[in-house]
C-alpha cells in the first residue's frame, strides 16, 4: 500500500487547513521560482521521464503532449486549458482536488503555462460544481495576493494569470474541443481534428487540454524527481493515481494509490470489501462508464493499470472511476441507464451519434423489460457498431463500448430475461 | 432534447447593480473582442437572479456582449443547467439519477419527489415551493445518492433523510448541505484507511458545506452582494498581466449580422441612392458629376491589348466599344476617378454598369496581376476563347 509520504494529494478529505498557510505547511509552492529557472525544456524532459499519462481518461503521455506546443511563438499567444469538466459517471476525483487541495492545481498551473510558452490559462470547471468553483476561486484570490500569480509570479520573473471559467451541464464538454467552443462562448460541439489544439485551438492560438489531476500532480514530481514518480506502478502505468469506489462496496471513498494495485487489494483497504462478500460480485466498470464492464470473477485478480485492463480485460483505467455492483443488480438496467445518458448527452452534431444513441437506448430498454427478439441483441450489437468510430469525437465509441461489454459478458442474463418473458417462467438465471 | 422558451414571458430583466459589476468583472477574464466567451457565466448569474432564464434576461445579455440574440439562445438552450421555464418558489431539486447513483438508491428519491412535489418533472409543486427533475451525473458518486438543492449539494441519501430534507426546506429551514450519514466528505465512513499519519484540528465541515454555511445562501435568490466582487488579474494600472507579456489575440472572424439587422440597414443604404439615381440616369447626367475625360490610347501598348472581357460585365460588344474609345488596358481602366465613370457612362449604352459590376476594382486586381474569381472562371472554362 502506499505510504501516506507518498501520496500527493494530502489534504484530499479536507481535514487538513486548506488555505494558502496551509498548503505551504505541507510542502505547495516550496521553490516554485527555482523550478521555473531550471528552463522549459528541462520541465518537458522531466515530464516525459517522469512517465506520467494523462489521467483525464484517453491517458496520452502528458510531457508528450506538450512537446507539441510551438516552442516560439507565431505572434499568436498559447493558453494552458484546464478540463476540471468533471462528468464522467462514476468520476469524482477532481472535485477532491479542487475544493480541498487547490494550491496543487494552481502551482501545476504555473509551471505547466511557463513549460508551454503560456502566460494565461483557463480553468473549465463544470456548473454544478459551485462551491468547488468558489473554493477554488478563493484560492485562486489568495495566490493573487501572496504574489504566487499575476506579474511576475511567484518571483519567477513569468507574467502569468490564472482564470477560472464555468460551464452550465454539458457532458460533451469534456471533450477538448467541445471545451474549447464552449469557452469561446459557443455550444459545446466538437470540432474536427487537425488542426489540433497545439496548433489552433483556443482563439485560434496554439493550446493545450490537461486534466485537473495530470496538472496538480506536476509540482510534486518535478519536487521530488520523475524517478520518485516512476517508482510507482507497472512499467509505462506508473505512478500515483486518484481512485473513485462507487457503488456496492462497503465504504465507498475517494483515494490515492499507486498505479498497479490489485483490485482486490483496492476494495479491501480502502472500501471495506464487497457488499455480501466477495462472492457477491457480479460486475465491475472499472474507469468511468464509457469503458466496458468486466464479470465480477475475472476483475478480483485484475490490476489497476491502463494496460492491464486493455488488453487482459478488455476494458480499460479510463478516469480511475470504479463502479462495482453485487448480484443484487440489474445489470442489464445499469448499463440502459448509461445508454440513457449518451442520449441525453450527445451534442446532435454527428448523425451516427445522435440518432445512434436513442436507438441503442430503446432497443436496450425493451432488452430490460425482456419484451424483445434473441435476434435483436445482435441487431443492438450491430448498431454499436455503426457509430463506434464514426463521429466526430469519443463520444460515439463510449456510447457504444458500454453496451458492447454487456453483451460481451453478460449475453445470456439478456437471453434468460427475454424467454423468461416469452414462457411466463423465471429462467436458471434470473431464479438466482 | 427539443427546448424552447417559456410561453409566458416577463416584460423586462436587469441585473442588479450588484450582478450588473460582477458581469462586469468578469467579462475582464477575457482578452479584448472575446467578450463572447462571458455569456456562459452571464446567463448563470441571471437565472442565479430570478431562478429560471427569461427571453429577456437573454436578450440582455446577449446586447451586454455584443452578440445576435439566436447565439445566445443557443447556447440557453443547449445547456442543461438552464432553466428555461418557471422553478418553484423555494427550491428547484435536481436528483442525480446515472449508474451510480441509480444501483444506490437514487429511483426511491425519484418517488419521493413524485410523491411529494409532482409527478412529472420541470412541474411546480401545488403550493409553488418546489420543482424537480432527474440530472444527468453530478460528480459526487462516492457519496450516491445525492440531490443538489439550489447551489449545494446534499450526499448519502435514504428515502427518510430525502423525505426529511423537503420538509426542513418546505418550513424554512436550510439543513447543513453535504453528506447526510455523517461523513465528512469522500472518505471511507468507516475511518480514514490513509493520511492518518498527523491531526491538524480539522474545521467542522468539509470545504463546500463550510462555504454553505458561511455565506448561507444554498436556495437563495443571488443579489451579487453575498460574496464579494475580486478581480486580482486585473493590476493597479488596470492591466492584466499576463495579457501585456504576450502578442495580441487575434479578432474573432466577423459573424454576419442578424438578418433583422441587415434588412434595417440595406434599407437606409438604399434611400439615398434611390434620390441620386434618377437624377444621374434621367435629365441631367453631366450636372450631377462633371465629366473629365480619361486618358486614352490610339493603339495598344506595344500592340498588346488586354483582355478586357475578363472584366465580369464586359463581353465581346463591349470590348470592342471600349477599344474605339481608346481602351485597352486593365491599368487605364483602374485608373478612372468618379469623373472619368461619368465620362466613359456617357459614351456607353448601359449607364451605372460600371459601378453595378465593380469594373475599377476588378480591374486594379487584374492590373496587378491577381485573379478575380470570373476571370478564373472564365479561363477554366474557355468562355472567350476563339
Amino acid at each position: 500500500m502506499l505510504k501516506d509520504q507518498d501520496r500527493i494529494f494530502t489534504n484530499l478529505y479536507g481535514m487538513h487547513d486548506r488555505t494558502l498557510k496551509g498548503a505551504q505547511a505541507r510542502g505547495h509552492w516550496d521553490g516554485t521560482a527555482a523550478i521555473l529557472a531550471k528552463g522549459r525544456d528541462w520541465i518537458v524532459q522531466s515530464m516525459k521521464d517522469s512517465g506520467l499519462r494523462g489521467r483525464g481518461g484517453a491517458g496520452f503521455p502528458t510531457g508528450l503532449k506538450w512537446s507539441f506546443m510551438p516552442k516560439e511563438s507565431d505572434g499568436r499567444p498559447a493558453y494552458l486549458v484546464i478540463n476540471a469538466d468533471e462528468s464522467e459517471p462514476g468520476t469524482c476525483k477532481d472535485r477532491e482536488i479542487m475544493r480541498h487541495d487547490p494550491h496543487t492545481l494552481i502551482e501545476g498551473a504555473l509551471i505547466a503555462s511557463f513549460a508551454m510558452n503560456a502566460h494565461t490559462c483557463y480553468i473549465y470547471i463544470r456548473g454544478e460544481y459551485i462551491r468547488e468553483k468558489e473554493a477554488l476561486q478563493a484560492a485562486i484570490d489568495e495566490a493573487y495576493d501572496a504574489g504566487l500569480l499575476g506579474k511576475n509570479a511567484a518571483n519567477s520573473g513569468w507574467d502569468f494569470d490564472l482564470f477560472l471559467h464555468h460551464g452550465a451541464g454539458a457532458y460533451i464538454c469534456g471533450e477538448e474541443t467541445a471545451l474549447i467552443e464552449s469557452l469561446e462562448g459557443k455550444k459545446g460541439m466538437p470540432r474536427m481534428k487537425p488542426p489540433f489544439p497545439a496548433g489552433a485551438g483556443l482563439y485560434g492560438c496554439p493550446s493545450t487540454v490537461n486534466n485537473v489531476e495530470s496538472i496538480a500532480v506536476v509540482p510534486t514530481i518535478l519536487r521530488r524527481g520523475p524517478e520518485w514518480f516512476s517508482s510507482f506502478g507497472r512499467p509505462n502505468n506508473v505512478g500515483t493515481k486518484l481512485f473513485g469506489i462507487s457503488g456496492h462496496v462497503n465504504n465507498p471513498c475517494v483515494v490515492e494509490e499507486a498505479m498497479s494495485i490489485s483490485f482486490e487489494e483496492l476494495i479491501d483497504k480502502h472500501c471495506g470489501g464487497i457488499k455480501g462478500g466477495w462472492d457477491n460480485l457480479l460486475a465491475v466498470i472499472p474507469g468511468g462508464s464509457s469503458v466496458p464492464c468486466v464479470r465480477g470473477e475475472n476483475m478480483r485478480d485484475a490490476i489497476m493499470d491502463f494496460d492491464y485492463l486493455r488488453n487482459d480485460l478488455g476494458s480499460g483505467l479510463g478516469t480511475a472511476a470504479v463502479i462495482v455492483m453485487d448480484k443484487q443488480t440489474d445489470i442489464i438496467k445499469a448499463i440502459w441507464r448509461l445508454a440513457k445518458f449518451y442520449k441525453h448527452e450527445s451534442c446532435g452534431q454527428c448523425t451516427p451519434c445522435r440518432e445512434g444513441t436513442g436507438w441503442m437506448m430503446r432497443v436496450m430498454d425493451r432488452l430490460v423489460k425482456g419484451e424483445a427478439e434473441i435476434e435483436e441483441i445482435d441487431m443492438l450489437w450491430d448498431v454499436t457498431k455503426q457509430v463506434e468510430g464514426h463521429t466526430i469525437c469519443a463520444l460515439g465509441d463510449a456510447a457504444a463500448w458500454p453496451i458492447q461489454g454487456l453483451i460481451r459478458n453478460f449475453r445470456e442474463e439478456i437471453e434468460d430475461r427475454i424467454k423468461a418473458n416469452k414462457t411466463g417462467r423465471m429462467g436458471a438465471m434470473a431464479a438466482e | 432534447m427539443l427546448r424552447r422558451l417559456h410561453s409566458e414571458q416577463p416584460d423586462s430583466f436587469a441585473f442588479t447593480p450588484a450582478n450588473l459589476a460582477w458581469a462586469e468583472g468578469q467579462i475582464t477574464k477575457y482578452p479584448d473582442g472575446r467578450q463572447a466567451s462571458a455569456v456562459i457565466p452571464l446567463l448563470w448569474r441571471a437565472q442565479e437572479q430570478e431562478g429560471w432564464l427569461s427571453k429577456p434576461a437573454i436578450e440582455l445579455v446577449a446586447d451586454m456582449l455584443g452578440m445576435a440574440y439566436i447565439r445566445v439562445l443557443e447556447v440557453a438552450s443547449f445547456y442543461f443547467m438552464f432553466q428555461l421555464q418557471p422553478v418553484g418558489s423555494v427550491a428547484h431539486i435536481q436528483i442525480c439519477g446515472t449508474t451510480s447513483c441509480m444501483i444506490c438508491g437514487a429511483e426511491d428519491l425519484v418517488a419521493v419527489c413524485q410523491e411529494k412535489i409532482a409527478n412529472k418533472p420541470h412541474e411546480v409543486s401545488a403550493d409553488g415551493k418546489f420543482s424537480w427533475e432527474e440530472v444527468e451525473c453530478l460528480g459526487s458518486c462516492t457519496n450516491a445518492p445525492m440531490a443538489q438543492i439550489g447551489k449545494d449539494y446534499y450526499e448519502d441519501l435514504t428515502a427518510a433523510s430525502f423525505t426529511k430534507l423537503l420538509e426542513e426546506l418546505s418550513a424554512g429551514k436550510v439543513p447543513t448541505p453535504g453528506p447526510q450519514n455523517g461523513r465528512y466528505s469522500s472518505e471511507p465512513l468507516s475511518g480514514l484507511t490513509s493520511l492518518q499519519e498527523y491531526e491538524s484540528g480539522k474545521t467542522k465541515y468539509n470545504a463546500s458545506v463550510q462555504l454553505a454555511s458561511d455565506i448561507g445562501d444554498t436556495v437563495k435568490r443571488i443579489q451579487g452582494d453575498e460574496v464579494p466582487l475580486l478581480t486580482p488579474w486585473v493590476g493597479k494600472d488596470g492591466v492584466v498581466a499576463g495579457r501585456a507579456a504576450e502578442a495580441p489575440t487575434p479578432p474573432a472572424p466577423a459573424t454576419p449580422k442578424p438578418a433583422a439587422k441587415q434588412a434595417e440597414e440595406a434599407k437606409k443604404a438604399a434611400k439615398p441612392a434611390k434620390n441620386a439615381a434618377p437624377a444621374k440616369t434621367t435629365e441631367a447626367p453631366k450636372a450631377d458629376v462633371a465629366e473629365a475625360e480619361p486618358e486614352v490610347l490610339k493603339a495598344a501598348r506595344g500592340d498588346k491589348a488586354d483582355n478586357l472581357k475578363l472584366l465580369k460585365g464586359v463581353g465581346p460588344k463591349l470590348e470592342e466599344t471600349l477599344n474605339k474609345l481608346g481602351f485597352f488596358h486593365f491599368d487605364q481602366v483602374a485608373a478612372w476617378g468618379e469623373a472619368e465613370v461619368a465620362w466613359v457612362d456617357a459614351r456607353l449604352k448601359f449607364k451605372g454598369r460600371i459601378e453595378r459590376d465593380g469594373w475599377i476594382e476588378q480591374a486594379k486586381k487584374l492590373a496587378a496581376g491577381e485573379e478575380t474569381e470570373f476571370a478564373k472562371r472564365a479561363k477554366d472554362d474557355g468562355t472567350y476563347d476563339k
